[in-house]
Parts: structure tokens; C-alpha cells; sequence
């Protein structure tokens, strides 16, 4: 196949595949009742319609770049990841931890210790699941979601046990984070610095992948694991180091969360956001650029939930029925690859 | 959770377990049966969760709008039908990866139960009879502690009726030849696409009663939080009984078990870690994959197709 009709298809697939999956919400919600044009314009207003709904989106996308990292490095390293929900979580927990016992000491040494301690506990928590599949053959895809709930029975534990606050009655809550120890905000704003974690960690991906030895050899592991140890990579190690990586994103993520934009460890830490983040690296077909764009569409369409509610009385599930229709054609859509035509590109000869 | 008896001591504890594993097991046990069928075909479905909890959400709303459960339990198998046919369908598209298509599908179930099961949130439905199979005893805990939805026994029948099936009929043997190995199955002229179809679909439906279980018994409510990951566990659950029907049944008793532990620990006044006694049976599946697992030879019993496209 010539190389024009691949960009093309890397572009056209995923565009109609959400074209289609917009679609069939559309006709979902004309079932339901409600004018479906009327719903597209709700979503687009409170995502993408004013600098107040941007900020709204970039506040829900930069958890989601970490997120998306957390599936798509270790996917390129040939092993599927989940488990983002449980890195999030513990990654929260740890930057809590970590934060309430550097209290004492200026912001920067605090923020830094945040999230150092967020990475290593995220890191840990995914490379453990992978290193579980690769050396005792423990599927990878179950292990991460039994350490999804783990990791909330272990908030759960220390939010109502060693870190809890006693102030905090019904919701129970850590111990909060002092107002000049917590991550700040971009001037006139409420989207906060987290975002540039998101983005960095994005870019400095696409270097490791595209720049360095060590991301050559993970896309190796992942293209063909018996080449890759005929050529003698240790594929054990790159792998888990693949998924520690992604598992760091995840936990930066949970950090971004409570030292950004609650200050403490509560409940809200088990907000979805791991799952959606396996959307994104679907959706941008596991690519750490395309998940720049990615996570603007999908926090867009995130912060467009509370507006269907008000605007067209649907449920707030609405948004997760949307997310499961776009998913499903996004994975349909892999079908598609190598079928397509594409007026203007030259046909491959039939060699096989 | 129903406390366990006063004044019955240790006993007390023992009798509550095990009418904890009775009650807990049935969702564990059709997830678990739906599984082992659509796995024994060669196909895995990771979006049980999501069947679940649209079963769950169907036969509260049926029971609720028509007063009768067993109505309830039909629609929540008819739902499950359709999920399962549509995960069918999708992973059988050439190049669409099984996990992720139930990844998605968890996803899509969740979502779509969750948005119909919004009005459903106060009322309680009408509940499925319950069968007492403590009339022989006189103490009142005793007998609260054995009174039994009859999904139970349907679950157990499903059960050895699946190990007849695979072990002695036709069907069973395209089945298990179609999951071990589908090239030798399409050269007796087995249709593979059309027995996985059927297979899938059919496990869907079994998951959904299971699903069906939770809001149609004690306390018989409808809540976002209802399934808690079983349909997950009971994924891991079929590789722990090796694809074996029979040993699904001996599993999902000791998962419901394990569930029971935690309020038990709680009633005797254990309630430190209650948390994480309640996370005991997702740490149990995890230990106990660990410990069967291999990643030198596939487990004994594995059709030989899963996993492979």
C-alpha cells in the first residue's frame, strides 16, 4: 500500500468512525424524545462555544492526556492496559500522602515530592500488572481491573481511617493541603497547571517513541516479540518499563487531581477518568500527539454533561452511552483498515 | 446484609457464611456459566460487567411496571440476548480486538442501564418468592439465614445442564471443537461464525438473570453501585474453575463466601479494616490467578482459540 492512502486512512477512519458514532446518538436521543440537533449544539456550547466552556473542557482534558499515555505506551509495547482507574487512584493517594508530610516545608519542595511520590506509586501499581502477565501469564486486562478496586477499597480505608479529617462528616476526606501548597492556576482562569503535565508528558512520549533507542526497541516488542528476542531485546524489561511509564502518567494525573482542583483525597479521585482514558488512546490509535486532539474532543464532551441535563432533562448517563457508541465505532472502524479506496492513490498490485 | 444470629456464638458465624455464600454466589454463578460458554466457543467477553448491570436495571423496571418478577427475569435475559448478540457480531469483524470490544461494551451496558435506570432509583420492585429451607429449625436467624431465592437452584441446574451439554450432546461438541481449534471445525463443516453467534449470545443472556438477582432480591433496590465488578470477577472466576461448569458452581460458592466475610467480620465487631475485608474476593481472585497461572504452557483445560484472532 502507497503511502498517501495510509495518512489518508489514519485520518479518514477515525474522523467517520466518530461521524458515525455522533450518528447514532443523534438517533438515540430522537428516540428518546429529543431533537438531535438541538443536543449537537448543546454539546458543542458548553464544550467549544466560549472561553469560559474551553476552560471548562481544558480542565477535564489535561487528566486525560495522563490517562490516555497510561493505555497507549504500554499498547505500543504490545501489552493492552486498564488499569488506569486504580493508577489514578493510588497515584492520588500517594501524592496526598506525601504532600501532607512535606507540609512544612516551601511549596516547590512539597509540589515536587507530590509528584515524584504520585509517579512512583502509579508506575508501580501498572508495572506490577504487566509484570504479572509477562513472567506468570496472568492476563494483564483482568489483573488491572481487579486493582481498580483494590485501589478504591484502599481510599476508602485510609480516607476513613489514617488520613481522614475529621471535619470531613459525611463525605469522608483526607486531611486538606494549605492554600500556597497546592498546584496554582493560570492568571484569570480556573484551568490549572496540571494541563502542562499533560502536554509535556505528551510530547516527551512522542520523543521517547520516535527519537529514542528505548522507544524503537518497545515498538519492536510490540510490532513482533520473537523478532524482538531474536535480535536479543530483553522484552521483559522494556515491557514493564513501558508500562511503569504509562502507570506514572496515570499517577500524575491523580496528583494533578488533588493538588490542583480538590486539594485533598476524597472520593472524587474514582471520578472515571482511567476509564475514559482508554477511549482516548483508542481513539487516537495509541499515538501521544493524537492525544492532544483527542483529549480536547472528549473533555469537551465530558463538560458537555451537566448541559444535556439542564437543556433536555437527560440523564447524566447520556455522556457514557455517547462514550460506549463512539468506542464501539472506533473498533469497528479498525475493520475498515487496507479496505478502503481512495480516489487519486495508486491501487497496490496483488503480490500475495 | 443480614446480621448473624445472636446468641448462637460461633455458630452464629458459620451459618450466616454460609447463607452469605448461598445469596452471593447467584450472580458469580450465571456470569460465571455465560462465560464458560461463550469462552468454551473460543470468543471471551469482557463487557459481562455491562450485561450485568443492564440485567439488573431490566428486571427492576419489568418487575416494577408489570408486578411480576419472573417477567422481570425474562426481559433481563432478552436484554443480556441482545448485548450478547451484538458483542458477537462486532468481534467477529475482521482486525476488531475481543478485549477492547468489551472494554467498549462495558462502557455501552453501564451507560445505557444507567440512563434508563434513572427514574428507577426510590421505589423497591415487586421481589422473586423465596424458598425456606430452614423450616426445620426453630431459631428465627437460623431460618432468615437459609431462605433462598430459587435463582439458586436455577443457577445450579444451568450448571451441571452446561457440563451435560458439553460432555454429551452434539452441540457441546461443535462448541468445544469450534473453540479449540476452528480450522479442523470448519473442515467438518461446522459453521464457526454461526456456533460462536450463538454461543455469545446465549452467555449474555445467562449473565443478565444473574444480573436480574440483584435488584429482584433483599433488599431489592435499584442503584448505580449494585454489581460492584462481579461481572468482572467472574471473568477471572472461569479461568480459576479451568472452563469447567461443574467447578464454576464451587467457585462462585466460594466467592459469595468470601463476599459474606466482611459484614460477617463487622457484625462480631471487626470493623478496622472493613474495607478491605470487602475487597477480600477481588484479593482472592488475584491471588489465586497468580498462583495458577503460567506463562511457560496454557492452563489445562483452555480451549485452544481463545485469544487468538
Amino acid at each position: 500500500m502507497d503511502g498517501a492512502t495510509r495518512q489518508w486512512e489514519t485520518v479518514v477512519v477515525p474522523l467517520g468512525a466518530f461521524a458515525a458514532g455522533m450518528l447514532v446518538f443523534g438517533a438515540f436521543c430522537a428516540t428518546m424524545g429529543v431533537n438531535p440537533l438541538a443536543v449537537y449544539a448543546s454539546i458543542w456550547k458548553a464544550g467549544f462555544g466560549s472561553w469560559y466552556s474551553w476552560q471548562n473542557t481544558l480542565v477535564r482534558a489535561s487528566p486525560l492526556l495522563l490517562c490516555g499515555l497510561c493505555t497507549s505506551l504500554p499498547a505500543r509495547a504490545g501489552v493492552i492496559v486498564i488499569g488506569n482507574e486504580g493508577a489514578v487512584v493510588v497515584g492520588g493517594l500517594g501524592a496526598i500522602a506525601a504532600g501532607l508530610a512535606t507540609l512544612s516545608f516551601p511549596p516547590w519542595i512539597c509540589l515536587t515530592a507530590m509528584g515524584l511520590a504520585s509517579m512512583v506509586c502509579g508506575g508501580l501499581w501498572i508495572a506490577v500488572s504487566v509484570a504479572l502477565q509477562h513472567y506468570r501469564g496472568v492476563s494483564a486486562v483482568i489483573s488491572g481491573l481487579l486493582l481498580n478496586y483494590l485501589a478504591i477499597a484502599l481510599m476508602n480505608q485510609l480516607i476513613e481511617g489514617p488520613l481522614r479529617d475529621p471535619s470531613s462528616l459525611n463525605n469522608p476526606a483526607s486531611y486538606p493541603l494549605t492554600a500556597d501548597h497546592r498546584l496554582a492556576y493560570f492568571d484569570g482562569t480556573h484551568v490549572h497547571h496540571g494541563l502542562l503535565f499533560g502536554v509535556a508528558a505528551c510530547l516527551a512520549a512522542w520523543f521517547l517513541l520516535e527519537r529514542t533507542t528505548f522507544g524503537f526497541s518497545m515498538k519492536i516488542s510490540g510490532g513482533n516479540v520473537r523478532a524482538a528476542r531474536l535480535v536479543g531485546l530483553p522484552v521483559g524489561r522494556i515491557v514493564v518499563t513501558a508500562a511503569f511509564l504509562g502507570g506514572a502518567c496515570a499517577g500524575l494525573a491523580g496528583m494533578v487531581e488533588v493538588a490542583a482542583v480538590h486539594g485533598r483525597a476524597n472520593e472524587s479521585l474514582n471520578a472515571g477518568y482511567g476509564y475514559v482514558g482508554i477511549l482516548v488512546a483508542f481513539l487516537s490509535r495509541q499515538s501521544p500527539l493524537a492525544i492532544v486532539a483527542v483529549s480536547l474532543l472528549v473533555g469537551g464532551l465530558l463538560a458537555s454533561g451537566g448541559m444535556l441535563q439542564r437543556a433536555h432533562d437527560l440523564p447524566d448517563a447520556a455522556i457514557t452511552v455517547l462514550q460506549g457508541i463512539l468506542f464501539l465505532f472506533i473498533l469497528l472502524s479498525d475493520t475498515l483498515y487496507g479496505r478502503l479506496r481512495f480516489p487519486g492513490a495508486k491501487q497496490d498490485a496483488i503480490t500475495s | 446484609m443480614q446480621l448473624p444470629p445472636e446468641g448462637l456464638g460461633g455458630w452464629g458465624i458459620l451459618v450466616a457464611l454460609a447463607g452469605g455464600a448461598m445469596r452471593g454466589s447467584i450472580p458469580y454463578m450465571f456470569v460465571s456459566l455465560g462465560e464458560c460458554l461463550t469462552e468454551k466457543s473460543g470468543k471471551i467477553n469482557l463487557g459481562m460487567e455491562g450485561v450485568l448491570l443492564m440485567g439488573a436495571m431490566t428486571a427492576f423496571g419489568v418487575s416494577d411496571l408489570t408486578g411480576s418478577p419472573w417477567l422481570g427475569v425474562l426481559a433481563a435475559a432478552l436484554a443480556g440476548l441482545l448485548l450478547g448478540a451484538m458483542h458477537a457480531w462486532m468481534t467477529q469483524q475482521p482486525a476488531v480486538n475481543d478485549v477492547a470490544a468489551g472494554i467498549a461494551m462495558i462502557l455501552f451496558g453501564s451507560g445505557l442501564a444507567f440512563f434508563f435506570g434513572k427514574k428507577f432509583v426510590a421505589p423497591m420492585a415487586p421481589q422473586l418468592p423465596l424458598i425456606e429451607l430452614g423450616r426445620w429449625s426453630h431459631v428465627p436467624a437460623v431460618e432468615s439465614a437459609l431462605r433462598i431465592s430459587p435463582l439458586f437452584f436455577v443457577g445450579i441446574a444451568t450448571g451441571f445442564l452446561l457440563h451435560w451439554v458439553f460432555t454429551r450432546t452434539r452441540w457441546g461438541l461443535n462448541i468445544r471443537a469450534v473453540g479449540d481449534d476452528p480450522q479442523a471445525a470448519r473442515a467438518l463443516a461446522i459453521n464457526v461464525n454461526g456456533v460462536r453467534f450463538i454461543a455469545i449470545t446465549l452467555g449474555g443472556a445467562l449473565a443478565a438473570v444473574g444480573g436480574a438477582h440483584l435488584t429482584l432480591y433483599f433488599p431489592g433496590i435499584w442503584s448505580e453501585g449494585i454489581s460492584g465488578g462481579q461481572g468482572l470477577m467472574a471473568v477471572a472466576l472461569v479461568i480459576f474453575a479451568r472452563w469447567s461448569p461443574r467447578r464454576c458452581l464451587a467457585a462462585a460458592l466460594l466467592f459469595g463466601g468470601a463476599q459474606a466475610l466482611g459484614p460477617s467480620l463487622q457484625s462480631l465487631g471487626v470493623n478496622g479494616y472493613y474495607h478491605l475485608f470487602n475487597a477480600s474476593p477481588y484479593l482472592l481472585t488475584l491471588a489465586v490467578m497468580v498462583a495458577t497461572c503460567s506463562s511457560k504452557r496454557s492452563l489445562a483445560g483452555m480451549p485452544g482459540a481463545l485469544g487468538k484472532k
